[in-house]
C-alpha cells in the first residue's frame, strides 16, 4: 500500500470516527447519569437526519436553516422519547428500564417506516460539503474534513459546559450519586431532560454528517451505527466523554484501517465492532479511561 | 397431589386431542399458525429459563436459534440438494457428508447451540446487566456476521433453500410440551431453587454454597439448546433459511413473548406465545383494505408492527408485570374455586351498588 491510498483510508478512517464519536457521546452521558443503554439512540439520530431531508427537499429552506432547525426538533423529540419512555420507569429494575429502551427503539422504527415510506431516499448534499478537494494524488470529499473540525469543536463545547458551567456540575453530580443529588436540592428531572437534550442534539449533528457521506436514508439506518457507538462508549470508557470520543475514533479508524489492510475480512466488517468490544469487556471492562466502580453490597 | 397428577394427566390428554381435532379440520394457513405457536413456545420458554428464572439479561437468541437451524437443516438435506443450492460456492465436503433423520438431526443442532451456549458463558458471565446484554447481542451478531460470510458451509447471504418440511403439528407440540414438562421439572427440583436464589440476590445465594458460575453456565447452555431446537423446527416449517432471518428482530419478538407472559412464568409463557402469534397474524386486516360501509381505508403497509411495539411499550409502562408475573397456573386456585370467589365478590360489591 502506497502512502496517498493510506492517507486516503486514514482520512476516511477518522472522519467515521468522528462520526461515531459524535453519537457515542450521547450514550455515555446518558449512562453515566442513569445507567441505561439508550437503545432509542440510533433511532433519534435517524429521525435527524430525516427532518434535515425533510426540509431541505419539502419545505425548499437553504441548508443551514434547515440543519438548525433539524437538530432542535431532534432536540424535542429526544427528550420526548425521554419523558414517555424512560421517566415513568424510573424506579423500576433497570431490566424494565432497559426493555423499555429496546421497546421505544422498535417502535421508532416501526413508524419511521410508516411514516417516512421503506423506500431508500437520497439525502441533498449541500454544494459546499460535496466539493471534492485534491491534494496531489489525495482527492478528499470536503465533508470529510469538516466533520472531524466539526467533532472536535462540539467536544469543547460540551466540555466547557460539563466542566465549568453550573447546569454541568449539577450534572456530574447526578452521575456521581443521584439520590444526594436530589437531596442537595437538585432538580434531577430537569438535569436528565438537558442531558437527552445534548446527547439527541449531537446524534443530530452526526446524522447530518452522516447523510451528507452516505447518503441513503433508510428508516432502520440507526441501528447498527447505533449498536456500534455504544461500543465504542464501552472501549471509552463509560461514562466519560473524552473516553466516548477516543472510543468512537478507534472504532472508526479500525473498522477502516482492517479493511484496507486486510480486503479479504470486507464481509466481516460489522462484526469487527463487536469482536472489539468482547476483548474489551474481558480485559479492561471499565473501558480504557474509566473509573473502576465496585458493586456494594 | 394424587388428584393433582390425574388431573394434569387429563388435561394433557384433553390438549392433545384438541391439537389432534385442530390438526384434521384446521385449513393449511391456521395450522401453519398453530404449529408456529408450539416453536414460540420452545423459544420463550428457552429464553424465559435464562432472563427470567436466572435474571441473566442475554439478548443472544437470534445466534443460537441460528446455530440450531443451519446445523439441522445441514443435516437434513441430501447431498444432491446440497448440491443444487450451493451453486455460488462449492460446498464443504464434510458439511456435503453430513446426513442424519430429522429427530436426530434436530438434537445435533440443538447440542451444538448449547455446546456454544456453554463457551460463550465462560468469558461472559462475568459480566452484568446491561454490559451482558449487549455482549451478548454482540455475540449473535458475530454468528450472523460469520454466517453470512463462509459460504462454503451456509452458503452465504443466498440461505439454504429446499429442506424437508418436517415439522408437523405432532414435531411442533409433542416438542413444545416435552420442554414445558422439562421446565416444570427443572424448577421445581433443587436446581430450579438455586437459580431463583441466583436471580434474587446473588451474593446471599453464594454464600448459601451455590456456585454461581456453574448454574449461570448450565442455565445458559440450556437455554441455548432449547433455542437452537426451536431454530431446527423453524427451518423445517419454513422450508428456507438465510442469515437475514437472524437479526435482532428476532431476539425482540421472542423478548415480547417473555415480556408479556411475564417474567419468570412457565404459564405466562405459554400463553403469551400463543397470544402473540395468533395476533400477529390477526392483526394483518389493519395492513390490508378496511370497508366500514360508508368509507374506505386504504391499508398502510407497516402498521401491523406499529401496533405491536405500541402494545409492548403499554404493557411496559403500565403493566410491568406482565400476564402472568412469577405466577404459575396451578390446580389448587381452580379446585378451590377461588376464582368462584372473585366473580362472586364482585358480584356482591356491584349489587351493592
Amino acid at each position: 500500500m502506497d502512502g496517498q491510498v493510506f492517507l486516503q483510508h486514514l482520512t476516511n478512517g477518522i472522519s467515521l470516527g468522528s462520526l461515531y464519536a459524535l453519537l457515542a457521546i450521547g450514550y455515555t452521558m446518558v449512562y453515566g447519569i442513569l445507567r441505561l443503554i439508550n437503545f432509542a439512540h440510533g433511532d433519534i439520530f435517524m429521525f435527524g437526519t430525516y427532518m434535515a431531508y425533510y426540509a431541505i427537499t419539502s419545505f425548499m429552506m437553504p441548508w443551514w436553516l434547515s440543519f438548525i432547525i433539524a437538530i432542535m426538533l431532534t432536540v424535542i423529540f429526544g427528550v420526548m422519547v425521554e419523558r414517555s419512555a424512560y421517566k415513568p420507569l424510573r424506579n423500576s429494575p433497570r431490566i424494565s428500564v432497559m426493555i423499555s429502551a429496546i421497546g421505544a427503539s422498535f417502535l421508532i422504527e416501526n413508524i419511521a417506516i410508516v411514516v417516512f415510506g421503506g423506500r431508500p431516499k437520497t439525502f441533498p448534499v449541500p454544494e459546499m460539503f460535496a466539493k471534492v478537494l485534491r491534494f496531489g494524488e489525495v482527492s478528499i470529499v470536503s465533508v470529510t474534513l469538516y466533520t472531524p473540525v466539526i467533532t472536535l469543536l462540539l467536544l469543547g463545547v460540551l466540555l466547557y459546559i460539563v466542566n465549568k458551567t453550573k447546569t454541568g456540575m449539577a450534572m456530574r453530580a447526578v452521575s456521581k450519586d443521584y439520590e444526594a443529588a436530589r437531596l442537595m436540592g437538585i432538580d434531577v428531572n430537569r438535569i436528565i431532560s438537558f442531558t437527552f437534550a445534548i446527547g439527541s442534539g449531537l446524534a443530530a449533528v452526526g446524522g447530518i454528517m452522516w447523510g451528507m457521506k452516505y447518503p441513503t436514508l433508510l428508516p432502520l439506518m440507526g441501528m447498527m451505527p447505533g449498536l456500534k457507538c455504544f461500543i465504542a462508549a464501552v472501549v471509552g470508557g463509560i461514562g466519560d466523554i473524552r473516553g466516548a470520543v477516543l472510543g468512537g475514533f478507534i472504532l472508526g479508524l479500525s473498522e477502516i484501517m482492517i479493511i484496507a489492510f486486510f480486503p479479504a475480512l470486507t464481509g466481516y466488517r460489522d462484526a469487527i465492532a463487536f469482536v472489539l468490544l468482547i476483548v474489551i469487556l474481558l480485559v479492561k471492562p471499565t473501558g480504557l479511561m474509566g473509573q473502576n466502580l465496585t458493586e456494594k453490597v | 397431589m394424587k388428584k393433582h397428577r390425574v388431573l394434569t394427566a387429563l388435561a394433557v390428554v384433553v390438549i392433545i386431542g384438541l391439537l389432534g381435532v385442530f390438526n384434521l379440520t384446521f385449513d393449511s394457513y391456521r395450522l401453519r399458525i398453530l404449529n408456529l405457536c408450539g416453536v414460540y413456545v420452545v423459544l420463550g420458554l428457552s429464553m424465559n429459563l435464562i432472563n427470567g428464572f436466572t435474571g441473566l439479561f442475554s439478548l443472544g437468541h437470534a445466534g443460537f436459534m441460528a446455530i440450531g437451524a443451519y446445523v439441522s437443516s445441514l443435516m437434513t438435506m441430501s447431498p444432491e440438494l446440497k448440491d443444487t443450492v450451493f451453486y455460488a460456492v462449492p460446498i464443504n465436503p464434510f458439511v456435503k457428508a453430513m446426513s442424519a433423520p430429522f429427530p436426530i438431526a434436530l438434537l445435533m443442532g440443538g447440542i451444538a447451540a448449547g455446546i456454544l451456549g456453554a463457551l460463550i458463558a465462560a468469558p461472559i458471565l462475568r459480566l452484568k446487566d446491561d454490559y451482558l446484554a449487549i455482549a451478548t447481542l454482540g455475540f449473535s451478531e458475530i454468528i450472523r456476521v460469520v454466517a453470512t460470510n463462509l459460504q462454503s458451509i451456509t452458503n452465504g447471504a443466498l440461505g439454504l433453500k429446499g429442506i424437508d418440511r418436517v415439522t408437523n403439528t405432532g414435531w411442533s407440540w409433542g416438542i413444545a410440551i416435552l420442554t414445558i414438562y422439562f421446565m416444570k421439572k427443572l424448577m421445581d427440583g433443587s436446581y430450579g431453587k438455586a437459580i431463583l436464589a441466583i436471580r434474587e440476590d446473588e451474593i446471599a445465594a453464594e454464600a448459601m454454597g451455590i456456585s454461581l458460575f456453574r448454574h449461570k453456565m448450565y442455565s445458559f447452555a440450556i437455554g441455548a439448546f432449547f433455542a437452537g431446537i426451536g431454530g431446527g423446527l423453524l427451518a423445517h416449517m419454513l422450508g428456507t433459511i438465510d442469515p437475514l432471518m437472524f437479526r435482532f428482530i428476532l431476539t425482540f419478538n421472542i423478548l415480547l413473548i417473555v415480556v408479556l407472559g411475564g417474567i419468570g412464568s412457565i404459564t405466562g409463557t405459554v400463553i403469551s406465545a400463543c397470544v402473540v402469534t395468533s395476533m400477529m397474524e390477526v392483526l394483518r386486516f389493519l395492513e390490508g383494505k378496511m370497508d366500514f360501509g360508508f368509507f374506505e381505508i386504504q391499508g398502510i403497509p407497516g402498521m401491523r408492527m406499529v401496533v405491536f411495539s405500541a402494545l409492548l411499550m403499554s404493557v411496559i409502562l403500565w403493566y410491568p408485570r406482565g400476564l402472568m408475573g412469577t405466577s404459575e397456573f396451578n390446580w389448587d386456585f381452580i379446585l378451590e374455586k377461588k376464582y368462584l370467589k372473585l366473580f362472586k365478590k364482585k358480584k356482591t360489591v356491584s349489587e351493592e351498588k
